[in-house]
């Protein structure tokens, strides 16, 4: 285990990892950030497998071309409006390998242990200077694997400081696991391939926060226990509880606060390994965990800042209940057919697009993109506005935009096009509601409110592509709709733009 | 309040100040209207039409004049009518205080009160009583339609089975009223309109109204119209040199030229000069609606047509209104109609001549005994006026390092505190004793990394949010490490779990970093 190569290449792994994350600071550097990161993954694993201490590496291989295969299957055949749902399962493997992880080396303390009573020795046990290790004869020790021989030299304390560990990394993992599958299927929807359905909408379940609450501090009384024991099935309880956290945690956000949990799960699974890393004693481990579990937080608070919301009210359950009675929307919706927005769309210069979860669910980005193509060759200008929590994942629609080949360069963020709305001809509206909802400014007693929005309605027109009447994901009225210069252009986000798009000439 | 109309004595001019509808609409405000005999003749409304609206006809203009409170005519007064005017009296007519300084001081003298219908100013308030716009529309109009008429020509392009027309290319100088309606005109004619302004700002208008805006190659900064009361004002000799340059260009190109550029009480600019006349086309037409102020070409003959030597012809006439005078006559009774609304705000048919008034005050040129010209600026902006871009609030560099210092001393504030509390965090964990010196060897790796993922997240990119999510979700994977250290054991069961930490963190490396390369693939620019 003590190898200087090892050692030496996880200091080239560990910078490859912080250039990766780091060379995505732009596009085109991106490109060669991701290269980064696999060759850094490429030299960590094949260190581990050349380095001591791993012993069956020719299963171990079998092992990883098998998941390369799978993982090949799933990266490929993905849509891309699928993305969110990805990501949110691949945690959740993460979460389960750091639970299998951390079981391991519990059960490889206590083989220790085994040896050690076998011997009539205890584990942990230090000679009279109080430092050096008293360890196992030689015979033992040799026949030990390296992660058993890195156990059998811990003193008491250090053993102690390793059970806090696995037990963090451990919970952590657990509560990872389910909180990914539950998020995984309330993004997926219905297309989920669990076999069970979930509600995605914010499902308070009985006992709520007190609920998460008693199961946290049990779970803190459990690893108490485990530690003056040492009890296997304490470590299995621990991991129920972990469980259920993730499990009645997430189920009780709503889907339209999806981006922050799965920026947050994917921190979680980051610390995971971090703890793992020191339980196992393996510096790059704890490198790597510590990279992604901070990405994750800042990632989840950059994105509640875009919503104007508090981390911790998203964490802990979906939006608060409205502070008040909320405006009655007056007017009414006026609904228009596609000779009508295209005629608007002829004769305008300047066109936002906002686009939304709709969008990616109706699969009309690729219409999108021929459409902007279109307007583009006629010499308008079009452009793209993108809030920070457009879509199910941060960035969703920028990956959207970008798989249909609109160029970046038009596709812009909030703050860089809000200020340009009151020049634009035509503002339109696919898919997204609660990103454009003036409420968010004019009423104070809106459950959004404060939440920055994109101002569309100061554009000279608006046309919102919607499938009909109904509310968004976070079920508020959206005044938007109403508005004198807003026409509704009902109907499924791809029907609507495909009938558009020969009447634009 | 008696207001009367006199016939107009200026020859040619057919337009009347007063129609049967006006005279309605004025005796509504409490007023009685008179008439001369045969003062709507020309412009179609006769005297028993008057009469049936309720309008006494007097026989003489004398008789007109003595018996009306409130005279309103079209053109300015000319001497037998400035005698004519009297104590009290107040006139209400195209009355520039500029040309007719002379009349406007003698009827001040009279203590008569004088409202110039040019006068009027450009707010909102007093577009309604706008006459020189609304006379300026009927000659942008009238304008293509005599110049159609001289041309011998479609406007519109066609294809026919008798061959194929070219359409006809118009260029429309000055964007004012009269040369927006001349465009609007002329495009809706069918024929390629260009226009031309000093001032960029109506390029937007002039685009509106389907003509394609000739920009000059000129970068001095144009004065903004909205500083003169939304008027053109003269410009550089350097500017007009780039503006008759980019003329001469276009001149063998064009078929009609209207032109329309007038400044204010100033003689027309020369902007058509000779040889561009000479450059043009035989059977090409210029209208020069400036004709009255000297003409913006110089062969331009007020009044009247004439056709160069190669066969441009050139009309100079000055009374474009006049020769459409049913409709001037109906739009310039209105605008008064308007005026005396305004000046009749009880409508109990007793004027109020307020001159605290922006638009009155504005207008009236001779009150009381005073001449009050010119006005005072007026409070309200002129319409043209558009909103100046709010121009970001320029600090004073010392404000700029006022701020900066401020906020430096905050971000120094705030990361001292964090510092401090993780530096208390930190030290407090090595403090606990018994704390092996192995563990903080990880601990300080552990801290490091974090710090470092801080400061490398923070640059990432807005859009690159999904892509970073997808690369951290396969570096997280690292776990496998883990696994593979693990799997080696001689526990059966500790194989069995590694071996699965093993397969499904290899799934998440493969299937994360190849999403990844997936949708970066697909970023690219236009």
């Amino acid at each position: 285990m003590e190898n200087a190569f090892t050692i030496a290449a996880y200091v080239v792994a560990a910078i490859l990892f912080i250039l990766s994350l780091g060379g995505l600071s732009g596009q085109e550097s991106a490109k060669r950030a991701v290269w980064y990161g696999i060759v850094g993954m490429a030299i960590a694993v094949l260190a581990t497998l050349i380095g001591p201490g791993s012993g069956l590496w020719l299963a171990s291989l079998v092992l990883i071309g098998g998941g390369a295969a799978v993982g090949y299957q799933l990266a490929t055949k993905v849509e891309m409006t699928q993305m969110p749902e990805l990501v949110a399962i691949m945690h959740s493997l993460v979460g389960l390998a750091a639970v299998f992880v951390g079981f391991n080396a519990d059960l490889m303390i206590n083989y220790i242990d085994g040896i050690y009573q076998a011997e009539g020795m205890v584990l942990g046990s230090v000679a009279e200077d109080g430092l050096t290790v008293i360890g196992l004869p030689k015979e033992d020790y040799e026949g030990l694997s390296a992660f058993g021989q890195l156990i059998a030299k811990k003193s008491g304390v250090e053993i102690g400081i390793l059970r806090v560990e696995l037990v963090l990394g451990i919970w952590i993992g657990a509560v990872t696991f389910t909180g990914s599958v539950i998020a995984y299927a309330k993004l997926a929807g219905g297309s989920s391939l669990l076999p069970f359905q979930v509600d995605t909408s914010a499902k308070k379940l009985p006992g709520g926060h007190y609920l998460n609450a008693a199961a946290a501090g049990l779970s803190l009384l459990l690893t108490f226990i485990y530690l003056g024991s040492g009890g296997t099935f304490t470590l299995v309880l621990l991991t129920l509880l972990g469980l259920f956290i993730g499990y009645h945690l997430i189920m009780g956000i709503g889907g339209a606060d999806m981006p922050v949990v799965v920026s947050m799960l994917n921190s979680y699974s980051g610390w995971a390994a971090a703890a793992i890393g020191f339980s196992l004693g393996n510096d790059l481990l704890i490198v790597v965990g510590a990279l992604v579990g901070s990405s994750g937080a800042i990632l989840s608070y950059i994105m509640c800042k875009a919503m104007n919301r508090s981390f911790v009210s998203v964490i802990l359950g979906g939006f608060g209940g409205p502070a008040g009675e909320q405006m009655a929307v007056e007017g009414e919706q006026v609904a228009i057919d596609a000779d009508g927005v295209a005629t608007a769309l002829n004769e305008a210069d300047s066109v936002v697009i906002i686009p939304g979860y709709g969008m990616a669910v109706a699969q009309a980005q690729q219409g999108v993109a021929e459409l902007t193509r279109k307007l583009r060759a006629k010499g308008k200008t079009v452009r793209f506005a993108i809030h920070p929590v457009a879509g199910r994942l941060p960035g969703h629609m920028n990956v959207l935009l970008a798989e249909a080949k609109v160029p970046y360069d038009i596709v812009l963020e909030m703050d860089e096009i809000n200020d340009d709305f009151p020049d634009t001809d035509v503002a339109i509206v696919i898919g997204s509601n609660d990103i454009v909802n003036p409420a968010a400014q004019d009423d104070p007693n809106s459950p959004i409110a404060g939440m920055p929005v994109l101002e569309c309605w100061k554009a000279k027109q608006v046309f919102v592509s919607k499938r009909g009447q109904g509310t968004g994901y976070s079920g508020i009225e959206n005044p938007l709709f109403f508005k004198d210069n807003t026409r509704m252009f009902y109907g499924d986000a791809k029907a609507s733009i495909d009938t558009l798009l020969p009447l634009i000439d | 309040m008696k207001i009367g109309t006199p016939k107009e004595t200026y020859t040619g001019e057919r337009r009347v100040a007063m129609t049967p509808d006006s005279a309605i609409a004025l005796q509504k405000l409490g007023h009685t209207c008179v008439v001369e005999t045969g003062a709507g003749q020309e412009a179609g409304f006769l005297d028993a039409d008057y009469k049936a609206a309720g309008v006494e006809v007097v026989k003489t203009a004398a008789a007109l004049w003595k018996a009306a409170d409130v005279v309103a005519k079209v053109r300015a007064p000319d001497a037998t009518e400035m005698k004519r005017l009297r104590e009290g009296q107040t006139l209400i007519s195209f009355f520039s205080p500029v040309a007719d300084e002379a009349k406007m001081q003698s009827a001040a003298k009279k203590g008569a009160t004088v409202v110039a219908m040019e006068m009027i100013p450009r707010i909102s308030r007093a577009q309604k009583m706008d006459a020189l716009s609304s006379m300026a529309n009927i000659a942008g109009y009238r304008a293509v339609i005599e110049a159609g008429n001289n041309f011998g020509r479609f406007f519109t392009g066609q294809i026919t089975a008798a061959g194929k027309v070219p359409p006809a290319k118009v260029l429309v100088v000055g964007a004012g009223v009269a040369g927006l309606a001349a465009i609007g005109t002329s495009t809706s004619l069918g024929a390629i309109t260009y226009a031309f302004d000093v001032r960029p700002e109506v390029a937007e208008q002039v685009e509106s109204m389907g003509a394609e805006f000739v920009y000059l190659d000129f970068e001095e900064e144009q004065t903004d119209g909205a500083a003169t009361g939304g008027y053109a004002s003269v410009s550089s000799p350097e500017f007009r040199e780039a503006q008759l340059a980019k003329f001469r260009e276009l001149a063998p190109e064009v078929d009609i030229v209207i032109t329309t550029a007038l400044i204010p009480n100033r003689e027309a600019p020369e902007l058509w000069t000779e040889d561009m006349v000479a450059a043009m086309k035989p059977g090409s037409v210029i209208v020069d609606l400036a004709a009255e102020k000297g003409g913006n070409c110089k062969l331009t003959v007020a009044d009247e047509k004439i056709v160069t030597d190669n066969g441009v012809t050139i009309i100079g006439y000055t009374d474009f209104p006049s020769r459409m005078a049913t409709q001037a006559s109906s739009l310039y009774a209105t605008n008064i109609r308007h005026l005396m609304t305004d000046l009749t705000p009880e409508k109990d048919g007793v004027i109020n001549h307020n001159m605290e008034d922006d638009m009155i005050r504005g207008a009236t040129i001779a009150h009381a005994e005073e001449v009050t010209f010119p006005p005072p600026p007026p409070k309200v902006a002129a319409i043209a006026a558009k909103p100046k871009k709010e121009a970001a609030k320029e600090l004073t560099p010392e404000e700029k390092r006022a701020a900066e210092t401020a906020a430096f001393q905050t971000q120094t504030k705030n990361q001292v505190i964090l510092l401090a509390v993780g530096a208390a965090v930190v030290l407090g964990i090595g403090m606990i004793p018994g704390m092996p010196a192995s563990f903080m060897q990880h601990f300080i790796v552990f801290v490091l990394s974090v710090f470092i993922g801080f400061q490398v997240i923070w640059n990432v990119a807005h859009s690159l949010h999904t892509p970073l999510m997808a690369v951290t979700n396969a570096i997280s994977s690292i776990i496998i490490l883990g696994a593979l250290i693990q799997i080696g054991s001689t526990s059966a069961l500790i194989t069995l779990l590694g071996g699965l930490g093993i397969f499904m963190a290899s799934v998440n490396i493969f299937g994360g970093f190849l999403v990844t390369r997936r949708m970066l693939a697909m970023f690219q620019k236009s």
